[in-house]
């Protein structure tokens, strides 16, 4: 028996996992419409590669990775792109994102197939390859793209592979039933992954002691494989990546780091199937097992659901009760998020589908003062002091939330579910992240311009000074300049400044001319004006009109007066 | 169909505020008893006279700032102040006493700095402070325990004693005495043995003094409950008892003329167990983090001890507790706990520059 490490905190919340447990993993009906997201994992959503109206066969790549930290998408069925568009996710804030719609052909044909039977000859980056063309991301949560996982560079040798087959959260049963069933594919994907990390020294596969099932089950397949099966005492959260390192090794990642920087990686059950079917059957990730439970439907059960399923879909299937049920949840209890429409798609990450009853889980009840009891920080996992980060939270000190390490909460919620006051106490540090991230990059954008600022004054300053310089150089030069002639007398100046008047004074001849053809477009405007208020008299037209017209001539024939004075003037 | 959107966590545990404050009031029952057995019917009148004093003016205030009666009162917080008041004080003390500390404590302790979750000090000390400063007559005249009573008499029926407390200036002078820790303050001169043999209070007691020793099991006997049923933890109440025996134990001094007791006697006594349990635990006012917990119950025990051996008061566990209140805030900055993934514990005044 290995040893394992007891963290600080945590929970013991009612489990609810036999009920999803009593039949083996099922399958669906296609359904008629599917809705992929592009936006599966955490990083760059992916760029689709198929136009609206083409066909695609089940398998078929319909997105492309956008650079490195993201992952392709493939189509889950063949069928017909009907439409690429924003439609709502599944995420915490019920936003849009983009997604590819397509229409099922009822065929369900796949493409061709090229697995590898012999991984082991095979090089580590060709693997990885095949990993990040098949869209794999971990399929625990988070959604981190498995290929950059695995590659940490040479510089993070890795010596222990730890296997998160926890599966901590209330009622959530979907890697229990997927080890029960599939023990054998998912060991050969954990040698897929020893195979491209340089074959670890440890192997630890981290799993509850509430399963035992599936521990047997994957008792046979790991015998001399020198992968360890390492159960421990059931609380939650121990299948948080921080909480099951320092279970396993005794080891803690240290704030802000990956598992790589202590020369670990850390992948969950699922993904590991996944990584097999993708390296050996060559079926990139187009489904999932995912636990539909709660009391708000008839059915409880895991299904291999296919990517993009609507929940609609599943929840019609499993004879849900719409008047029973208080909220949807994507995800577990303490963690997933509710809904806001049946018409959000299954994804890669999606773990479980709670429909609970309102008696299951009632509405939150309102909030009551925090009297600092202490409860929370008993079951933080993290050793925060809750109540302070909700006081600090409330009173936006952000100073005072980081030097309370606000960031190395995991949001697992073991606070909420033990206040005795109802206090939505994740949502507070939710929000304060949020706002603390988004001061931060305030901070960050308004040095920037501080510093454009600044440079600019510099630069227009230096400029001034550059200028200042040549004039002082050019008075130097002309100093010196006159100096040398050194003929500078009061009387040589007068006469220079007459001789340039003069100069500018034109002949009187052009003066005359100039004059006289004044006088004559004087006069030409004047039988202008003239005219049109003859026309205008003899149209009738209306008396505003008239007036203006006769205003324009008067004006024309005072013009006219005042060029021949001036034509006069010249003359004599 | 558009579903309701809410935060996670949906589950949620069955603990609630008005229970947690419901087992206090309930784990106070042994000292109840022991009270009212060895002090008559007292302490019993004073606690619900308290209680209906603390939610009549609670939902007053509560009125007054346009807050929810029912959503408010209903959390128990009043009550579990009135019934620690009530404890504190006097059997057969006048009502105007009773009515007068509660008014304090809820009205000026804790809603006049916002209600539950927001007072700097524990209500319940406040009220019990104010009345011994400006009411010491009143506040240190203690009915004689049922053991030392003389021969024919006995405590007053629940009547009479009602009688007492609302029409009698004073409870009858032939069932007033001494407690054990006003006998230390005025025996000048005598050895710890001398007082022990001359003193009834001593000399028919089991290890403290008559009646006490079992008020203060009674409040032991309750502690343990809820520290069992995990409203509190440890750290608070054990910091202060070992802190309160070590100081006694330092001072003892072989119990010469100068000691002012033992380590038994002081644990035993006054509102030491009382205080430990149910005063300091008060978790609005006192420290948060567990080692904060040890250094806010630690300096209780050592300054109660201070008071009470060379203080003007012969207990002082109210003004100890008042005391560490100021202080709490303070301990809060310099205990944070070691969090995952830091090496080093982190203080709360840190400025971060970024």
């Amino acid at each position: 028996m290995r040893q394992t490490w007891v963290t600080p905190g945590g929970v013991h919340p009612p489990e609810n996992k036999i009920q999803s447990l009593t039949q083996p993993i099922g399958s669906l009906p296609i359904p008629e419409k599917l809705v992929v997201p592009l936006g599966q994992h955490i990083g760059a959503p992916a760029i689709a590669c198929v136009k609206h109206g083409d066909t695609v066969l089940k398998g078929q790549k319909i997105a492309d990775p956008a650079g490195t930290v993201s992952a392709a998408i493939h189509a889950p069925t063949s069928g017909t792109v009907t439409a690429i568009e924003s439609r709502p996710i599944a995420h915490s804030s019920g936003m849009e994102a983009l997604c590819i719609e397509i229409t099922s052909d009822g065929k369900d044909q796949w493409i061709e197939k090229s697995g590898i039977s012999d991984f082991e000859h095979t090089s580590a980056s060709a693997l990885l390859s095949i990993i990040t063309e098949a869209g794999i991301a971990g399929m625990g949560g988070a959604g981190f793209p498995t290929s950059v996982k695995l590659n940490p560079g040479f510089q993070r040798p890795i010596d222990t592979l730890i296997i998160n087959a926890t599966e901590c959260e209330p009622y959530i049963t979907a890697d229990d039933s997927l080890i029960r069933e599939r023990a054998e594919e998912i060991v050969e994907g954990i040698g897929i992954l020893s195979h491209i990390l340089g074959n670890p020294h440890n192997i630890l596969i981290g799993i509850e002691d509430n399963k035992p099932e599936a521990i047997a089950a994957l008792e046979p397949h790991t015998q001399d494989t020198g992968i360890n099966v390492v159960s421990f005492p059931t609380k939650y959260p121990s299948g948080g990546e921080k909480q099951l390192i320092y279970i396993l090794t005794g080891k803690e990642l240290p704030s802000g780091s990956i598992p790589a920087d202590i020369g670990m990686v850390c992948v969950n059950i699922g993904t590991t199937h996944a990584i097999k079917r993708a390296v050996v059957d060559g079926e990139p990730l187009i489904s999932r097992v995912t636990t539909m439970t709660g009391e708000a439907c008839e059915i409880n059960r895991n299904y291999d659901v296919l990517i993009g399923t609507p929940v609609a879909h599943m929840l019609e299937h499993n004879k849900f009760d719409a008047q029973r049920c208080s909220r949807v949840i994507m995800g577990g209890p303490m963690m997933g998020f509710s809904l806001t429409s049946q018409q959000i798609p299954i994804v890669k990450t999606t773990n479980c589908i709670l429909a609970p009853s309102v008696e299951e889980i009632p509405h939150n009840e309102p909030a009551q003062p925090c009297i600092r009891c202490g409860m929370c920080a008993e079951a933080c996992p993290a050793s925060l002091l809750p109540q302070q980060l909700l006081w600090y939270s409330q009173a936006k000190d952000h100073d005072r939330l980081e030097s309370h390490n606000l960031f190395d909460c995991i949001e697992c919620g073991a606070c909420s579910y033990v206040c005795p006051s109802n206090i939505p106490l994740v949502q507070h540090y939710r929000s304060s992240k949020s706002d603390i991230k988004k001061a931060q990059e305030e901070k960050i954008k308004s040095d920037q311009a501080r510093e454009r600022f600044e440079f600019r004054q510099q630069r227009i300053e230096l400029a001034e000074k550059e200028r200042e310089a040549k004039r002082a150089a050019r008075r130097e030069a002309a100093k010196q300049a006159k100096a040398a002639t050194g003929t500078d007398s009061m009387a040589d100046i007068v006469a220079a400044a007459q001789a340039r008047t003069a100069a500018k004074k034109a002949s009187p001849e052009q003066e005359l001319a100039k004059l006289e053809r004044a006088v004559s477009s004087a006069e030409m405007r004047v039988q202008k004006a003239q005219d049109k208020l003859d026309t205008a008299t003899a149209d009738a037209e209306t008396e505003d009109k008239i007036n203006i017209l006769s205003a324009a001539l008067s004006g024309a024939q005072q013009k006219l007066e005042k060029a021949r004075t001036r034509l006069a003037e010249h003359s004599k | 169909m558009a579903f309701k959107q809410v935060s996670s966590p949906h589950a949620h545990g069955a603990q609630n505020t008005a229970k947690v404050m419901q087992l206090v009031v309930w784990a106070t029952i042994p000292g109840l008893i022991a009270l009212t057995w060895h002090f008559g019917w007292g302490s019993l009148i004073n606690v619900i006279l308290a209680c209906i004093t603390a939610v009549a003016s609670e939902a007053l205030i509560l009125k007054m700032r346009n807050r929810p009666l029912g959503f408010y009162l209903g959390d128990y917080s009043a009550v579990v102040t009135a019934v620690l008041l009530g404890l504190a004080l006097p059997p057969l003390c006048p009502w105007w006493i009773v009515v007068v500390g509660t008014l304090f404590s809820v009205v000026l302790a804790k809603q006049l700095f916002g209600g539950l979750g927001y007072n700097p000090f524990n209500p319940a000390m406040v009220g019990y402070v104010v009345l011994l400063i400006s009411f010491p007559v009143e506040m240190t005249t203690w009915v004689a325990p049922l053991a030392l009573l003389p021969e024919g008499v006995a405590h007053p029926g629940f009547l009479e004693s009602l009688k007492l407390v609302f029409f009698s200036g004073t409870p009858m002078d032939g069932v007033t005495g001494a407690t054990p820790l006003d006998s230390f303050k005025h025996a000048a001169g005598l050895t710890v043995a001398q007082i022990y043999q001359g003193d009834s209070l001593f000399s028919q007691a089991l290890f403290a003094g008559v009646g006490w020793e079992w008020v203060n099991l009674g409040f032991l006997a309750g502690g343990i409950v809820l520290l069992a049923s995990r409203v509190f933890t440890w750290h608070g109440p054990v910091a202060m008892l070992l802190a309160l025996a070590l100081m006694s134990l330092i001072f003892w001094d072989s119990g010469s003329s100068q000691s002012p007791g033992s380590p038994l006697m002081h644990l035993f006594s006054g509102a030491s167990m009382m205080g430990a349990f149910f005063i300091l635990t008060d978790p609005v006012s006192s420290a948060v983090s567990n080692r904060g917990r040890l250094i806010y119950g630690a300096l209780i025990g050592i300054l109660t001890y201070i008071i009470r051996a060379w203080g003007n008061y012969p207990d002082a566990v109210a003004f100890a507790v008042l005391l560490a209140n100021f202080t709490a805030p303070f301990i809060d900055n310099y205990t944070l706990p070691r969090t995952y993934g830091h090496t080093d514990r982190r203080k709360a005044t840190e400025r971060i520059d970024d």
